[in-house]
C-alpha cells in the first residue's frame, strides 16, 4: 500500500472517532454502534467467504454464541455492571471459534453450493436450539447485568469499543490478504483442485480461515448483547443477519477490504435510519432487495470493483495510446486481479 | 412407541412430505438446469398461498378452482424473475451471486407482503379444509389426502413431459451439461426460462396446500426454505427422486421425533439429520459425486 | 538405469466405461518418456491415478521406490511429481506472479503460511527467473485470466517448474500451441532434461514426441501396448494397427504417425 492509502485510512479512522463528538443525539450514537458492529462482521465474513468463495449463511451462529456468551457469562460471574464486563467480549470471540471448527469441520466437506445450504442448516439448529434449551432462557431470554449509565453518555464507550473490533477486523483481514495463507485461499476460490495438486493443505486453510472469521463476529455478538442488555434467541439467530452480511460484501465488493465496510456502512445506517424515522420494518426490506438487486445488475461485481474496473480501464486505454515499450503485452484489463484496495 | 404412531408418522410422511417433495422439485430442477440456489422458492410458496388467498376472500373462488389462476401466475412470475435477473448471472461467482440474488428478491417479496397482507397470521379456509375420515384407527385429514393427490398428480406431469416429452430431453441434456446442450443445438436460454417458470408454478400448489394446512404470514418463509433446501442436498442437489425421497423421508422422521421426544425438537431433527448424512455421503443421498477433474 | 515411477496394472472404470484396464508404464530416471494412443485411449486417466486426482479400482503406482498408491494430490505433489493439465489450469484471478507463489508454498506447514507475508523476495526472484525462462515474465502482474490460450500453457509450465518436482507429467504441452512456440517449449524441455528432471510428456505431436522423447510407450484402449525407442515403436505394425483400426477419431494423428 502506498502512503496516500495510509493516510485515507488516517482520515476514514478519525472521521469516525469525531462522530459521536459531533453528533450527540443518542439515536444517532446508537446507530452508529449498530452500524460499526455490521462493518466489523461484514468484513470478517468477507475474509472467508469473499477470498475462498465459500458463500456462508449462517454466520449469526457466531454472532449468537458470542451474544449468549456475554450474556451467560456475565450473569453467572454476577458481574458488576459496567465497563469491566467489556472483557467478555474477546471470550465471546474465542468460543464463537471453538464452535467454529466442529461445524467448519463438517460444513466444509462438501462442495461450494452445498456449503452454503448447510450453513443455513446448521444456523437453524443453533436457532431452534437456543429457543428450545433451557439454559438460554428459551423465548423469554436472558437479561444482563443491567448498566445504568446516563442516556446521553450510555452509547459511547460502545460506539468506541465496536469501532476498536472493526479495526481489528479490517487489520486481520488485510494480515490475511497479504499473507500466504491468503493467497492460498483465493487460489481455492479460483481452482481448488488444481490448489490441491499444487500441495495448498485445502482443508486446513479452509477450516482455519473459517474459524478465523467467526472471531470478530463473535466479539460483535458480545458487544450487541452487552449494549441491549437483553437478548432473544430470533434477534442474535437471525437469518436476516446471515443475508446482510452477505449482501453487503456484494454490494461493495466481494474479496476487496473497503468494499464491505462500505457496503455495511451504506445498508445498514440506512435501515436503522429508516426503521427509526418509518418505524416501518417493510419498507426497508423493500429498499435493501431493490437497492441491492440494482446495483447487482448495474454493477455485478459490487461498488468498488465497479469503480476499480473502470480506472484500470482507463488505465490500460492511456497506456493504449504512448507506445508501450512492451507491445506484445495484451492490453486487457486486469480483472480483479489487485482486489486489495 | 407404539404402531399407531410408526403408522401415523408414516402417513403424515407420505401425504405432507410429498406436497414438500413438490416445492422442492421446483427448487432442484431449477438448480441442476441453471445452477441457481434459489432462495426465493420459500416466500414464492407464501406468495402463491396468498394468491390464493386474495382469490378466495375477494372473489369467492374455490381454492382447487382456483389454482387454474395461480399456477399460470406463479409460471409468469418465474419467467419474470429470470428474465431480469439471471440473463447477465454468468462466469464463475454464479451460483454464489444466485443465492443473494434471490435472496434480494425474496425479501423485497417479503416486504411488499407485509405491507399489503400485513403480518398477522391467515390460514386458508373451504368447507372441506376441516374434514377428515378414518382408516382403522389412522384419521385421514381431507385437505391433507387432496394435496397428496394434488402432489402426485403435478410431480407425474413433471416427470412425464421430463421423460417422455421433446422438450424434457432437451430439459435433462441441458441438467447434464450445458455447454454440450448448446453445441448440440439446444436453445439453453429458453429451456432455463421455461424451467424456472416450472420451478415457481410449483410453488402456487404447494402454496395453496401449506396455507390451508398451516398459518401463516410472509416471515414463514424462513421456515419453509431452510425445510426446502434441507430436501435438496439431503436427497442431491439436482437428483429429482432424491428430493422425493428426502421430502417424505423429512416429514416422517420429525414426526416420529416428535412423538418419542417432543414436537420442539422435530424440526431441529431435520437439519441434525442433515448434518449426518452428510458427514457419510458428501454429496447427497443421491448426489452425483462431483469430479475432481474438470 | 532406474525406474523412477512405475504403475503396475492399473485399473478403473468410470461407470460402465473401463478406461484403464491393467495398465503398465514405466519411467526411467532421466528420461524423457513419451506416452501416445489415440483418444479416449485413458491417457489422461493414467495421470490423475498417477497424482492422486483420480483413485484407481486395482493396480499400484510406486515412486522412488515407495508406493504411492491413492494418496491425495498435495502428497503425491510433495513427494516431487508435478503436472499440467490437458486443459490448462490456472489460477484465473490472480496474478501470475501469484500464480507461482502458490505453487512453492508446499516448502512449509499451513500455520506458518498464517504467519508470514505472502512472498520473500528470494522466491518472487526464484519465480521471476521461471516466467523468465519461459518468456513471460513482462506478464507478471496481469491476472492470468487474461493470458492467451499459449500464454497459459507457459504459466501452468512454469508454476510447475518452480515448484522443482524431480518427475514432472505434461499432458499434451503442444496441443493448440503454435509451431515456434512447440519449439520452444521442446528446447526448454531439453534443456532441463539435461540438468536431470524426468519428463512423462502425453502429446498427439507425433514430430514433437518423436525428436524429444528417449522412450515411448502406446497405449490403447486402457491398456499398455508397446514402449521403446521411438523408431522403433514407430514401425511396430500394432501401433499403426491401433492408430488405424482401433481408433474411432483421430484422423490427424493417423497422418502424422508416419511422418
Ligand atoms: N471423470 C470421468 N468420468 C467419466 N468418464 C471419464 C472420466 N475421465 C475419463 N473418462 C473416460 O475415460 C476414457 C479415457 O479418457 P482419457 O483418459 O481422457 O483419454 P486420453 O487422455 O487418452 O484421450 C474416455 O472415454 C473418457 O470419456
Ligand atoms: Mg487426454
Amino acid at each position: 500500500m502506498s502512503k496516500l492509502k495510509y493516510s485515507w485510512w488516517a482520515v476514514a479512522v478519525a472521521a469516525f472517532a469525531l462522530f459521536p463528538v459531533v453528533v450527540t443525539n443518542p439515536t444517532y450514537t446508537a446507530i452508529g454502534v449498530y452500524t460499526l458492529l455490521f462493518m466489523a462482521c461484514a468484513t470478517s465474513w468477507n475474509m472467508f467467504s469473499g477470498y475462498s468463495g465459500y458463500i456462508a449463511l449462517g454466520s449469526s451462529v457466531f454472532y449468537g454464541v458470542g451474544a449468549y456468551t456475554m450474556a451467560l457469562a456475565s450473569i453467572h460471574w454476577h458481574m458488576a455492571p459496567g465497563a469491566a464486563m467489556f472483557w467478555l467480549v474477546p471470550l465471546g470471540g474465542l468460543v464463537a471459534v471453538v464452535i467454529a471448527v466442529p461445524i467448519g469441520w463438517i460444513a466444509l466437506r462438501v462442495r461450494r453450493h452445498t456449503f452454503v445450504v448447510i450453513t443455513i442448516a446448521i444456523f437453524f439448529i443453533f436457532q431452534l436450539g437456543a429457543i428450545n434449551f433451557g439454559f438460554t432462557g428459551g423465548t423469554a431470554g436472558l437479561s444482563l447485568p443491567f448498566i445504568q449509565w446516563d442516556a446521553s453518555y450510555y452509547n459511547v464507550p460502545f460506539y468506541y469499543v465496536a469501532l476498536g473490533i472493526v479495526l481489528v477486523a479490517v487489520v486481520i483481514s488485510a494480515a490475511v490478504r497479504r499473507s500466504r495463507f491468503g493467497l492460498q485461499l483465493l487460489a481455492i476460490r479460483d481452482d481448488e483442485d488444481r490448489a490441491l495438486g499444487l500441495g495448498v493443505k485445502v482443508g486446513a486453510v479452509k477450516l482455519s480461515g473459517f474459524a478465523l472469521s467467526a472471531f470478530v463476529i463473535g466479539m460483535a455478538g458480545a458487544i450487541y448483547a452487552m449494549f441491549q442488555g437483553q437478548i432473544y434467541p430470533q434477534f442474535v439467530f437471525d437469518p436476516t443477519f446471515d443475508v446482510s452480511v452477505a449482501l453487503m460484501s456484494f454490494f461493495g465488493g466481494l474479496g476487496t477490504l473497503t468494499g464491505p465496510l462500505l457496503g455495511a456502512l451504506v445498508l445498514e445506517s440506512a435501515q436503522q435510519y429508516l426503521t427509526v424515522t418509518y418505524s416501518n420494518g417493510s419498507l426497508y426490506l423493500i429498499f435493501f432487495g431493490a437497492l441491492f438487486l440494482i446495483v447487482i445488475t448495474f454493477m455485478p461485481r459490487g461498488v468498488v470493483n465497479f469503480f476499480l474496473d473502470r480506472r484500470r480501464a482507463t488505465l490500460a486505454a492511456a497506456s493504449m495510446a504512448n507506445p508501450s515499450p512492451t507491445p506484445s503485452a495484451p492490453s486487457t484489463p486486469t480483472p480483479a486481479a489487485r482486489s486489495l484496495v | 412407541m407404539n404402531a399407531t404412531a410408526l403408522l401415523s408418522a408414516a402417513k403424515d410422511g407420505i401425504l405432507t412430505g410429498s406436497v414438500y417433495a413438490l416445492m422442492a422439485t421446483g427448487l432442484t430442477l431449477i438448480f441442476g438446469v441453471m445452477d441457481i440456489i434459489n432462495i426465493a422458492q420459500g416466500i414464492l410458496v407464501i406468495l402463491g398461498a396468498y394468491l390464493s388467498y386474495a382469490l378466495q376472500v375477494h372473489w369467492h373462488i374455490d381454492l382447487f378452482v382456483g389454482l387454474l389462476i395461480t399456477i399460470p401466475t406463479m409460471f409468469l412470475v418465474g419467467v419474470v424473475i429470470e428474465r431480469l435477473f439471471f440473463r447477465r448471472l454468468t462466469g464463475p461467482e454464479r451460483t454464489g451471486m444466485s443465492i443473494l440474488v434471490t435472496y434480494a428478491v425474496s425479501l423485497l417479496i417479503e416486504g411488499a407482503l407485509n405491507m399489503i397482507f400485513s403480518v398477522n397470521d391467515v390460514q386458508l379456509q373451504g368447507s372441506y379444509v376441516n374434514k377428515s375420515f378414518a382408516i382403522g384407527s389412522v384419521h385421514f385429514g381431507f385437505i391433507y389426502v387432496a394435496g397428496f393427490v394434488l402432489a402426485v398428480v403435478l410431480l407425474s406431469a413433471l416427470y412425464f413431459m421430463l421423460y417422455r416429452t421433446r422438450f424434457g430431453v432437451s430439459v435433462r441434456a441441458s441438467v447434464a451439461d450445458q455447454t454440450s446442450a448448446a453445441l448440440v443445438g439446444i436453445d439453453v436460454k429458453r429451456v432455463s426460462t421455461i424451467v424456472f417458470g416450472i420451478g415457481v408454478a410449483v410453488t402456487a400448489a404447494g402454496g395453496m396446500i401449506y396455507g390451508a394446512t398451516n398459518a401463516f404470514n410472509a416471515s414463514t418463509s424462513y421456515d419453509l426454505i431452510s425445510r426446502l433446501l434441507t430436501i435438496i442436498v439431503l436427497g442431491g442437489m439436482g437428483s429429482l427422486g432424491g428430493a422425493l425421497l428426502a421430502g417424505v423421508g423429512m416429514v416422517f422422521v420429525g414426526d416420529m421425533v416428535g412423538v418419542i421426544w417432543s414436537p420442539v425438537w422435530s424440526s431441529m431433527s431435520y437439519f441434525v439429520v442433515l448434518a449426518v448424512v452428510l458427514l457419510v455421503r458428501p454429496q447427497g443421498l443421491f448426489g452425483k459425486q462431483s469430479a475432481r477433474v474438470a | 538405469m532406474t525406474v523412477l515411477l512405475k504403475a503396475q496394472g492399473i485399473s478403473r472404470a468410470f461407470g460402465g466405461l473401463q478406461a484403464l484396464r491393467g495398465c503398465d508404464l514405466e519411467v526411467e530416471k532421466g528420461s524423457i518418456t513419451g506416452l501416445i494412443g489415440p483418444n479416449g485411449s485413458g491417457k489422461t486417466t493414467l495421470f490423475n491415478v498417477i497424482t492422486g486426482y483420480v483413485r484407481p479400482d486395482a493396480g499400484t503406482v510406486t515412486f522412488d521406490g515407495a508406493d504411492i498408491t491413492g494418496l491425495e494430490p498435495d502428497k503425491v505433489f510433495a513427494r516431487g511429481i508435478g503436472r499440467t493439465f490437458q486443459l490448462t489450469r490456472i489460477f484465473a484471478r490472480m496474478t501470475v506472479l501469484e500464480n507461482m507463489l502458490i505453487a512453492i508454498q508446499h516448502e512449509e506447514g499451513w500455520l506458518r503460511g498464517m504467519t508470514r507475508s505472502k512472498s520473500s523476495s528470494a522466491e518472487v526472484e526464484n519465480a521471476r527467473e521461471w516466467l523468465d525462462f519461459v518468456g513471460i515474465t513482462r506478464l507478471a502482474d496481469l491476472a492470468a485470466g487474461a493470458l492467451s490460450y499459449g500464454q497459459r500453457k507457459l504459466l501452468e509450465l512454469a508454476y510447475v517448474l518452480v515448484a522443482n518436482p524431480d518427475v514432472i507429467l505434461l499432458d499434451e504441452p503442444a496441443g493448440g500451441v503454435n509451431l515456434t512456440l512447440i519449439n520452444q517449449i521442446a528446447d526448454k524441455i531439453r534443456e532441463l532434461n539435461a540438468q536431470g528432471k524426468t519428463f512423462l510428456i502425453v502429446e498427439h505431436n507425433m514430430e514433437f514426441v518423436m525428436n524429444l522423447c528417449d522412450s515411448v510407450t502406446v497405449m490403447n484402449q486402457g491398456c499398455h501396448l508397446v514402449s521403446g525407442k521411438p523408431a522403433d515403436v514407430r514401425a511396430n505394425p500394432l501401433v499403426l494397427d491401433a492408430y488405424l483400426g482401433g481408433g474411432d477419431e483421430d484422423d490427424e494423428d493417423e497422418v502424422s504417425i508416419n511422418a
